[in-house]
């Protein structure tokens, strides 16, 4: 409680300005190999605020994520031009500490990825990993991360089940829950609820209302009802290039560019 | 089965008859063939398994299990056979193989599959399967040539010695250990990687705390595959152990192992001792039979507890 109170104090504007952006994309490209896969795209991320990104397959959307915690820089093929800055900091200068950028920056995928572990392991290896040792933090952590995420009323009795044997909404969930027990600042979801049922997408969905006073969300949907309802701004994505990004009830209800308007109202894609 | 099979042709008669019942024909042959060649070689090791234990038995048991296993004495002439430093000098050379086997091969696997770009280990990893293909003969007379020298001017002993049958061996079970390893990390999925390295893990604790667990399995048959093969190896050990009688005190003493007793001394065994040698044969079967169960056990811990857990 206290933590979201000084978040919330941290995100009054200052007297002098507007609100600075939690994250800041500035001319960014990103290829693999030859494919030029993010052409010089600028966006910024605000904090508490939920941001969609829409666009059809293979317009970059899990690209431009995967740059955000620097998870491509796994990719043999990936490079990159421009920059991306969290609080001011560029997360590619060459003395970033990448783990802890990722700790600040937690994803969940389009697919759950739980480890072949229980869902009280699973959700401590994180924190663990941060130092945290003590057997009651690291309890209130696995409980609240649970709370945060809808799931904990489900699996509070069988904290020691394998996370693999719960059914796909539910490793979902866990998924977030072991991203939110880092007290990341920005949470990246990578199209959360495309494999869920309506029950399960909902859950995340309602989550994510209550998480936005903490942290800045950005959500990638195939679904454009869902970015319609459940974000504040949209930026919509084609071929790598940023087309149009605002306000999410502007966007939908009079988009700037012809191609906007032809992607929400299902004309292609 | 033969049933089924029956009604085949007779479905297919109308259409083309002939060809339907060669191919059946031809199957029923080849399942055959498959049948007797699996048999006899399964009957074959049947065989010499039983005649082991039954010329093996019968001196364990007028010898005494107790005095063939715990005593120091092989006097094969005077009818004393005790095989304690032998016992204790195999598992001695086989511990300390599995040791530098296990953390060299091992080594070996993780470098290749966390951190070499996937050609360079399509390139090296065929280059240590290689090593696999030459003879022990080789290793020992290496072994003999300068691990022996090296060991007795340095670190003092004869230099004939369980240290130096654990360093070749350990090199020996390399490229099995490497290979199959790097098949099991391998097999891990990458999401596990990628999650836990998007968890804020570095490389190195996403390795040891994700990938080596979820590959545990594999790894312990990898070093199973390797065990089995520092228990059994002979020629190499022969060359480089010493096979002296005592019972080793450090590992710079040298030994006796079970196979090399076997290997030395068939030449001009005959009676009671031949049998006895038969009898070491027992004994190194029953080692291998346990050490595999044991490994067996460690490897399938993990799926039992979630079986609990459930
Ligand atoms: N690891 C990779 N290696 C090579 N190409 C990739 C890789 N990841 C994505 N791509 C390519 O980048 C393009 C954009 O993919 P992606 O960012 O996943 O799009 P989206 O999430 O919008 O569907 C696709 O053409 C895809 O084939
Ligand atoms: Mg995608």
């Amino acid at each position: 409680m206290t933590q979201v109170m000084e978040q919330i104090v941290q995100s009054v504007p200052q007297p002098a300005g507007p609100v600075p952006a939690k994250m800041v994309v500035e001319d960014f490209s990103a290829s693999f190999g030859e494919m030029q896969v993010l052409k010089r795209v600028n966006l910024q991320i605000m904090p508490c605020e939920r941001l969609a990104i829409i666009g059809p397959a293979s317009s970059g959307k899990t690209t431009l994520m995967r740059s955000l915690n620097r998870l491509n820089d796994m990719e043999p093929q990936f490079s990159r031009e421009g920059r991306i800055q969290l609080d001011g900091h560029d997360i590619y200068h060459p003395q970033t500490d990448v783990p802890a950028l990722r700790r600040r920056v937690g994803m969940v995928y389009a697919v759950p990825t739980p480890l072949p572990w229980s869902i009280y392991e699973n959700i401590t290896y994180g924190p663990r990993l941060a130092g945290v040792t003590s057997r009651q933090r690291l309890d209130a952590l696995v409980e609240s991360s649970l709370r945060a995420s809808f799931l904990w009323d489900e699996v509070k009795d069988r904290l020691d089940m394998p996370g693999t044997d719960l059914s796909g909404g539910q490793q979902q969930r866990l998924c977030l829950s072991r991203v939110l027990a880092l007290e990341p600042e920005v949470l990246l979801l990578d199209e959360p609820c495309s494999g869920l049922d309506p029950i399960s997408t909902a859950r995340i969905e309602e989550a994510m209302v209550e998480l936005k006073r903490k942290y800045s969300i950005v959500l990638v949907t195939n679904n454009t009802k869902q970015a319609a309802r459940a974000s504040d701004r949209t930026a919509f994505f084609l071929m790598g290039e940023l087309i149009e990004c605002g306000p999410t009830v502007e966007l939908f209800t009079n988009p700037k560019h012809q191609r906007t308007s032809d992607y929400i109202t299902g004309h292609f894609g | 089965m033969s049933t089924m099979r029956a009604q085949i042709p007779v479905q297919s008669a109308a259409r083309r008859p002939l060809l339907a019942r060669r191919r059946l024909d031809s199957e029923r042959v080849i399942s055959w063939v498959l049948f007797l060649m699996a048999l006899s070689a399964l009957s074959g090791l049947a065989v010499i398994t039983a005649f082991i234990f039954k010329e093996g038995i019968p001196i364990i048991a007028k010898v005494g299990l107790r005095r063939f296993i715990f005593s120091s004495h092989w006097y094969p002439l005077e009818g004393e056979f005790g095989i304690l430093p032998m016992i204790v000098g195999s598992l001695m050379v086989t511990a300390g193989a599995m040791v530098i086997g296990m953390v060299f091969g091992l080594g070996c696997a993780i470098l290749l599959t966390q951190y070499c770009p996937p050609r360079m280990v399509s390139i090296i990893k065929p280059a240590i399967e290689l090593l696999a293909g030459i003879p022990s003969v080789v290793y020992g007379f290496i072994g003999v040539a300068i691990l022996v020298p090296f060991i007795r001017d340095y670190l003092g002993g004869p230099g004939l010695s369980v240290l130096a049958s654990s360093i070749v061996l350990g090199v020996m079970m390399l490229p099995t250990i490497t290979s199959i390893s790097v098949d099991a990390l391998r097999a891990v999925p990458k999401s596990y990687i990628e999650g836990s390295i998007a968890l804020g893990a570095t490389e190195w604790q996403t390795t040891h705390m994700v990938v080596l667990k979820a590959a545990r399995s594999g790894i312990v048959a990898a070093v199973i595959l390797g065990m089995g093969r520092a228990v059994g190896e002979t020629m190499a050990v022969i060359m480089v152990a010493g096979n002296t009688l005592e019972l080793p005190h450090s590992i710079l003493d040298p030994v006796r192992t079970l196979t090399s007793n076997i290997a030395l001394e068939m030449g001009y065994a005959a009676g009671d001792h031949r049998k006895a040698l038969f009898a070491t044969g027992v004994v190194l079967f029953v080692i291998i039979m346990v050490l595999n169960t044991i490994a067996l056990r460690v490897s399938r811990r993990r799926s039992k507890v979630k079986v609990l857990a459930k």
